[in-house]
């Protein structure tokens, strides 16, 4: 047996036990209704044979006096299942008939009789009805009935009288099939609050376990699928994909602030510890603003950093509420090589744009102009300890459904087995540990083709790295 | 200049305070929405820099209520928040500028000092004159001491930029945004390079140098 309590709290259950009441209800009163109509009915079926008879005996009377209609009233009597009969004179002691006794006074009101009332027959046997009049050591047993007394010329009182017996057995029988019904009705109702409510009851505990076990830690439990398809099912599944989602989340949560703790504590660090040594000796006023601007120039640094986690935190979570317009991918890349061909040239590397494509495509152009400089500077970086002449192109061209930035350099690349790692937050590859940055910004463009429904993808530029950055023509874009 | 500086962060708004005096400016302080909007009423201040999260009100009701009531001083709003799409609907709302906190306070400065500025005239002239350096927006030409000088489309608004802020502190956030329209802090000293350019052009043959060097903060255009 499950517990009853639990089962009560489903909503089968409770279904169940309101339909129950609802159709005890209606069963009662149609019950009620149908018994009280139909007695109604035997009642004043009663009356009516009652009044033919009456009138039947009346006419013997006329016919024979009172000698014919005592005969008529005694054969009549005799026979089986006979209504009542009974001859009185004036003062009410019984000359003939089939009732042996009469509740007293109803032998007098001439007329119909108000209510049923008590009699007994003759010849009846106490064991009919054992229960009636035991007490009071009675022959026969007593009967209600209903009856019409009339008053002869003569002054003799006859009463004709009908039992009630019929119409009260009956009702007894609508009573009893009504009690009958509503117990099989209740049982029914159990049953189905059994199988049904009992089903959905377990089904709920397996997910409530399955929920308090992920709560209580277990980050990678999952709720029971059965495989049925069913709306529990459903349930599951999204619930399933909800926590799938979570999860992830929380795991790039979790590794910036594992970053955060891991890379910003060196330059706090280095922060700290030249304040420290500057305010340990004697210094000049020159030493002290020097200390001081490179203090600045550190905590910029800082703040360059912590904007870009942010802003990589915020994209990668996928909360989409950057404006979108439609974004010339060929302005951008003239507008970034413009941006950094100073700064190439200064450095010595030659930096082109091949626009192959004048792709408009529906994004943000501020991430996307960002990522790409992004890119470029590390391109120029890296370029510059390139064996040939440093060279950075820039391409725009369309590979298939796709729209591709390009972006190449000759400097050393980067090993096949790492470019994978290359992208992901804080990873400075052992070869660039002496080049500056934070090493933030391929996630960073990772993240904005994340939010373009895009790809960034790392590839062999022989020599040197190949970055692309590819958008889907189709999708977001008009 | 009159600041009202509208800043919950009580110790924050007194370091801006402090900071803006000692540029030489006076600032006032509002601690929240109602307060702040009550006191920028009147028009009595030359900019008014707005947290955009207050409390009792948001700053950019108050911005928007000022705006409404006719109110066209200069504001520059000052968030938390970073996204791109912030920025736009600040400046919907009625803001002129926009700094993403956490910032150095030499950008909050140059950009408060370059609304003022703005505030003043607000028309955008067809000529500049700084100096004996003389630019033409219509012509496109650019002159030192009568000689024209030839410069590249980007550097030419560069310097037009420059020219209008003279005298003023510019920073390189400033520059990317206005020259370039990008709003992002780039990694490397991409603007540094441009700056030297045009100053190699402007400066070269010349005496006396006209486009300083502000160190920690920026650039500065200023006749000799």
């Amino acid at each position: 047996m499950p517990r009853l309590p639990a089962i009560m709290k489903t909503t089968a259950a409770r279904l169940t036990a309101l339909y129950l009441v609802l159709f005890t209800a209606c069963a009662v009163v149609l019950v009620v209704y149908m018994t009280s109509l139909s007695s109604r009915m035997l009642v004043a079926q009663t009356r009516g044979t009652i009044s033919e008879e009456v009138a039947g005996l009346a006419g013997a009377y006329r016919r024979g006096g009172l000698p014919h209609l005592v005969r008529v009233v005694e054969q009549r009597a005799r026979q089986p299942g006979a209504n009542l009969y009974l001859i009185a004179d004036p003062n009410g002691r019984i000359l003939s008939g089939n009732v042996e006794s009469l509740e007293p006074g109803v032998i007098d009101n001439v007329g119909w009789t108000e209510r049923p009332f008590l009699y007994r027959r003759y010849g009846e046997r106490s064991n009919l009805l054992a229960g009636e009049g035991a007490g009071r050591s009675d022959r026969t047993p007593r009967h209600s009935a209903l009856a019409m007394v009339f008053k002869l010329p003569n002054q003799m009182l006859v009463l004709v009288g009908r039992d009630l017996v019929e119409p009260q057995r009956f009702n007894d029988i609508v009573r009893r099939s009504m009690v009958v019904a509503l117990a099989m009705m209740g049982i029914g109702a159990f049953l189905i609050w059994f199988f049904v409510g009992r089903r959905a009851l377990k089904r709920i505990d397996n997910l409530s376990e399955a929920s308090r076990r992920i709560m209580g830690g277990d980050l990678n439990g999952r709720l029971p699928v059965s495989g049925s398809g069913d709306e529990f099912d459903r349930l599951s599944e999204n619930l399933n994909s909800m926590l799938g989602r979570i999860a992830r989340l929380n795991e790039g949560l979790k590794q910036v602030s594992d970053n955060i703790a891991h890379d910003l504590k060196t330059p706090l660090t280095r922060l700290r510890n030249r304040a420290e040594s500057v305010l340990g000796g004697k210094r000049s006023t020159r030493e002290y603003r020097e200390a001081l601007e490179a203090t600045i120039a550190e905590s910029d640094q800082l703040i360059r950093t912590f904007n870009a986690i942010l802003m990589i935190s915020r994209l990668e979570a996928g909360k989409s509420t950057e404006a979108t317009t439609e974004v010339n991918l060929a302005e951008t890349v003239r507008d970034v090589v413009e941006l950094y061909e100073p700064l190439a040239e200064d450095q010595g590397v030659v930096l082109s744009a091949s626009i192959d494509d004048e792709a408009v495509i529906f994004g943000n152009r501020e991430l996307i102009g960002q990522a790409l400089s992004n890119i470029v500077d590390n391109a120029i970086k890296y370029s510059a300890n390139a064996n040939d002449t440093p060279q950075v192109s820039v391409g725009l061209k369309a590979e298939g459904t796709n729209v591709v930035l390009s972006v190449r350099d000759n400097g050393p690349g980067i090993p096949e087995a790492e470019r994978e790692r290359a992208t992901e937050r804080f990873v400075r590859l052992e070869e660039s540990r002496s080049m500056p940055g934070a090493g933030l910004g391929l996630s960073l463009a990772k993240a904005v083709m994340m939010f373009h429904h895009g790809e960034l993808l790392l590839g062999d530029g022989d020599p040197g790295l190949e970055v692309k950055m590819a958008f889907p023509r189709s999708g977001k874009s008009k | 200049m009159k600041i009202l500086v509208i800043e919950d962060d009580r110790e924050a708004a007194e370091y801006i305070r402090k900071a803006f005096d000692e540029a030489g400016h006076t600032a006032d302080i509002a601690g929240d929405g109602e307060s702040g909007y009550a006191m920028a009423e009147g028009g009595a201040y030359d900019v008014l820099v707005v947290d955009r999260m207050l409390p009792r009100r948001d700053g950019l009701s108050v911005i928007s209520q000022l705006r409404t009531g006719g109110d066209k001083t200069p504001v520059l709003i000052l968030s938390a928040l970073g996204e791109v799409d912030d920025r736009v609907t600040g400046l919907r709302a009625g803001g002129d500028d926009y700094l993403t906190k956490p910032y150095a306070f030499s950008e909050l400065l140059a950009r408060v000092e370059a609304l003022n500025r703005r505030g003043a005239s607000k028309e955008v002239e067809t000529q500049y004159k700084v100096g004996d350096l003389e630019l033409d927006r219509l012509a496109h030409t650019v002159r030192r001491a009568g000689r024209e000088i030839l410069l590249q489309p980007r550097e030419f608004r560069l310097l037009e930029y420059l020219m209008r802020h003279a005298g003023q502190v510019v920073t390189r956030t400033m520059l990317l945004e206005n020259v370039w329209d990008y709003h992002f802090d780039p990694q490397t000293n991409v603007i540094d390079v441009h700056v030297s350019r045009l100053r190699a052009k402007i400066e070269k043959e010349f005496d006396t140098p006209v486009l300083h060097t502000v160190r920690g903060a920026g650039y500065m255009l200023k006749g000799g």
